[in-house]
């Protein structure tokens, strides 16, 4: 389909009108109240209930609530999470605690914040906090250990306590 | 009563039933599981045999009936007889049908003259989510944890027939977790639903009284027989058997979700018997091995050696580079191009009859074949080495070596195999035999010892694993293990099966049907097809003990040798 083009009008090829109407725009938002951040200097505050970079929580009593059902791994759209299971050996130091993941990993590159790990867990152990900004020298930094996500994750308070009396 | 009196008519030997209204012959008796007596045809075999599924627990069509889990539940209907013990009809002149009152279990209940049975009535429905919530009622929440999620019967009922809430309030009866019922046992008596196959498997199948169910109501708990582990040689079935997460394998806990395991169809190396097999693999990782349903060999068991033989092929000293030999007596790594080129060049120089050659009775069909055909070229001694153990009733064979059969057949093993060792260890002492090539093997603990081998003028072997021989091999081919590669088994009963690869062989390492075809194609002038299809399907022309075969004709199940080749 061809587009007419309208011819301007005179008011229009006289140029200068238009270029006072921009000064015009730009001065009424030198007076009002800012809203441009000086970011990273500044940072945003995230709103309550933000769901950014999925971690790992502990349970009140400081157990790691993952079971490494691998649910969230197999779940994850863009294959962020890697998760090594337990394997057969006993782990006497775990106490109650029949299964918890050897190795856990999100890279943080690859993880789009789409929560679907934290609708997929079944223990309440992965929940989406509020970082947003990641940065890093290398790739290997960007991906979390699952010491680090539980150091970021802290503490869960709830009334599972999934190993309380098993 | 074994021959009815010759007044009395023959029974018809089919009856005819009706299931969810469709009509069916089904046979009146059917082979028992275990004595294969004729038994009465069950509504259970009846529905199998007209393709509608029952859900159930306890039943096994390999095991007697045990009839506990009661989650066959059907319900049924027979003809109405009038006084006069003659069939009533409906106006239309269709039999009538009287309904009976209660549902029955279609496991235990045999079928009738014209009963009709009823599968998807709101009634059976509803007595099947009634006995699902008993089941669920102690059911302990260990999904995230259990090894059996996702395979799991008690999962999959409870998303057709469960409800989401449970309306049970009262606490739950806590049973022992974690037990040790043997060396490759797990039971966990919380997940168990009392349906009794592991019991009824190893009383009835092994031999093995070693299961039971001890103390009373819903405090019922399985364990072994006390002070005697659960050992035998077939414990794992057990595992596969367990409808639930009760009793699971120590090999494979926790190790990996069952959903991310890749399957594939294979057959198992541990012995003449072949038995049916799935390789569970995901990302190159081997995680378990577990049979696979074929009436004409396993069943639908395997033994435990058979199912943990495979750590092996994932070992971090799995041989990955191709040797030739370097300046001065020393080997050095190459490419495979110059290597088989290089190897040819030798080979062919290599005076007729100085050559001998020892194939594994591990290795595939059509790679045997193909060094049939290498030794033709070469005139070569040709033998593979014996590996005997002990046999037992069930399914172990006693020769370890899966395809000792299609050695012997395609003409490289000697019958007994191993006769021809002691004379290729002669024929090297005494200098006639100045090249050997070793498939497979480690002959220096078969007879052929570290200094007939340093008489040799050339020794190539190839192999998955290092050992005495590959050390001191001067052309060393890093070969595949059988689930890295396609090819067929010739079980010791004759039986030709196909297994498919599941994993890729580490560095260089290349099925040994890819380099010696090369090599073959060298040392003959013949071409030679590059897929185990068509290597398969020229060796069945060439063959006559595989005459008639085809690859594509052994499917899933194999095919038995023609039994008198032409």
């Amino acid at each position: 389909m061809k587009v007419k083009q309208q011819p301007l009008t005179l008011w229009e090829r006289l140029y200068l009108p238009a270029v006072l109407e921009g000064f015009r725009v730009t001065a009424r938002h030198f007076f009002r109240r800012k809203v441009t951040m000086q970011y990273p200097e500044e940072k945003w505050v995230v709103p309550e209930g933000y769901r950014g970079a999925p971690y790992l929580v502990r349970d009140p009593e400081g157990r790691i609530k993952c079971v490494s059902c691998q649910l969230c791994e197999f779940v994850c759209p863009p294959k962020a999470i890697r998760i090594v299971p337990p394997g057969p050996a006993p782990n006497p130091a775990a106490g109650r605690v029949e299964k918890a993941p050897l190795e856990f990993e999100i890279d943080m590159l690859r993880c789009i914040f789409c929560g679907y790990c934290q609708e997929a867990c079944p223990e309440e152990a992965i929940f989406l906090m509020r970082d947003y900004s990641f940065t890093g020298l290398s790739r290997p930094e960007m991906i979390y250990p699952l010491d680090r996500l539980l150091e970021l994750g802290g503490t869960h308070a709830d009334s599972v306590w999934k190993w309380r009396n098993k | 009563m074994s021959t009815p009196p010759p007044s009395e008519p023959a029974l018809p030997a089919t009856v005819a039933v009706t299931i969810d209204g469709r009509r069916i012959d089904v046979p009146r008796t059917m082979p028992h599981p275990v004595t294969g007596a004729p038994a009465p045809t069950t509504m259970m075999q009846a529905c199998e045999l007209a393709g509608v599924r029952v859900p159930h627990y306890c039943y096994h069509p390999k095991l007697p009936v045990a009839g506990n889990c009661r989650m066959c539940l059907v319900e049924y209907g027979t003809p109405a007889l009038g006084p006069d013990r003659k069939p009533l009809s409906n106006p239309d002149g269709t039999p009538k049908i009287r309904k009976a009152p209660n549902p029955v279990i279609a496991c235990a209940t045999p079928i009738s003259p014209g009963i009709e049975i009823y599968t998807q009535t709101p009634g059976v429905k509803a007595a099947r989510e009634a006995v699902l919530e008993f089941l669920l009622a102690n059911h302990p929440l260990d999904c995230p944890i259990c090894d059996q999620a996702g395979e799991c019967q008690l999962q999959q009922y409870a998303l057709e027939y469960g409800h989401a809430q449970s309306r049970f309030d009262e606490a739950k009866v806590h049973k022992p977790k974690q037990v040790d019922l043997g060396p490759r046992i797990m039971l966990d008596d919380e997940r168990c639903i009392l349906c009794s196959r592991c019991i009824r498997f190893t009383r009835d199948i092994v031999g093995d009284d070693a299961l039971g169910f001890v103390r009373r109501g819903s405090h019922t708990a399985l364990t072994h027989y006390p002070g005697r582990p659960f050992d035998n040689n077939y414990t794992l079935n057990t595992v596969d058997l367990c409808p639930v997460g009760a009793l699971t394998s120590k090999d494979f806990r926790f190790r990996m979700r069952v959903w991310f395991l890749g399957e594939t169809p294979s057959i198992c190396p541990s012995c003449g018997t072949g038995c049916n097999m799935v390789i569970g693999a995901r990302e190159n990782v081997i995680y378990r091995l577990t049979p696979r349903s074929n009436d004409a060999v396993n069943q639908c068991w395997m033994c435990d050696a058979g199912r943990l033989n495979y750590s092996w092929i994932g070992r971090a000293d799995r041989l990955a580079e191709v040797q030739v030999p370097g300046p001065a007596g020393s080997a050095r790594k190459s490419g495979w191009k110059a290597a088989l080129e290089a190897l040819a060049a030798r080979l062919g120089a290599a005076p007729r009859g100085s050559v001998a050659l020892i194939a594994s009775a591990r290795l595939a069909n059509e790679e045997l074949f193909l060094l049939a055909r290498i030794a033709r070229a070469l005139e070569a001694l040709t033998d593979s080495i014996p590996r005997a153990g002990e046999g037992d009733r069930l399914l172990v064979h006693p020769d370890r070596n899966p395809n000792t059969r299609g050695a012997q057949l395609l003409g490289i093993a000697a019958d007994p195999p191993g006769a021809r060792l002691p004379a290729i260890a002669g024929a090297i002492r005494e200098g006639r035999i100045l090249t050997l090539l070793v498939f497979g093997e480690d002959v220096t603990r078969h007879g052929i010892g570290l200094d007939e081998l340093d008489r040799l003028d050339l020794l190539v072997a190839s192999d998955v694993l290092p050992n005495a021989t590959t050390g001191r091999a001067h052309f060393l081919l890093p070969g595949a293990a059988f689930a890295e590669k396609s090819g067929t088994f010739t079980s010791a009963r004759g039986r030709v099966q196909r297994f498919a690869p599941a994993v890729q062989p580490p560095g260089s390492a290349r099925a040994e049907r890819e380099f010696l075809r090369e090599l073959a194609s060298a040392l003959t002038g013949e071409a030679f097809p590059d897929h185990a299809s068509g290597l398969f399907d020229q060796m069945a022309r060439e063959f006559a003990a595989f005459r008639g075969l085809t690859w594509a004709g052994l499917g899933a199940q194999g095919v038995a040798l023609p039994a008198n080749p032409p």
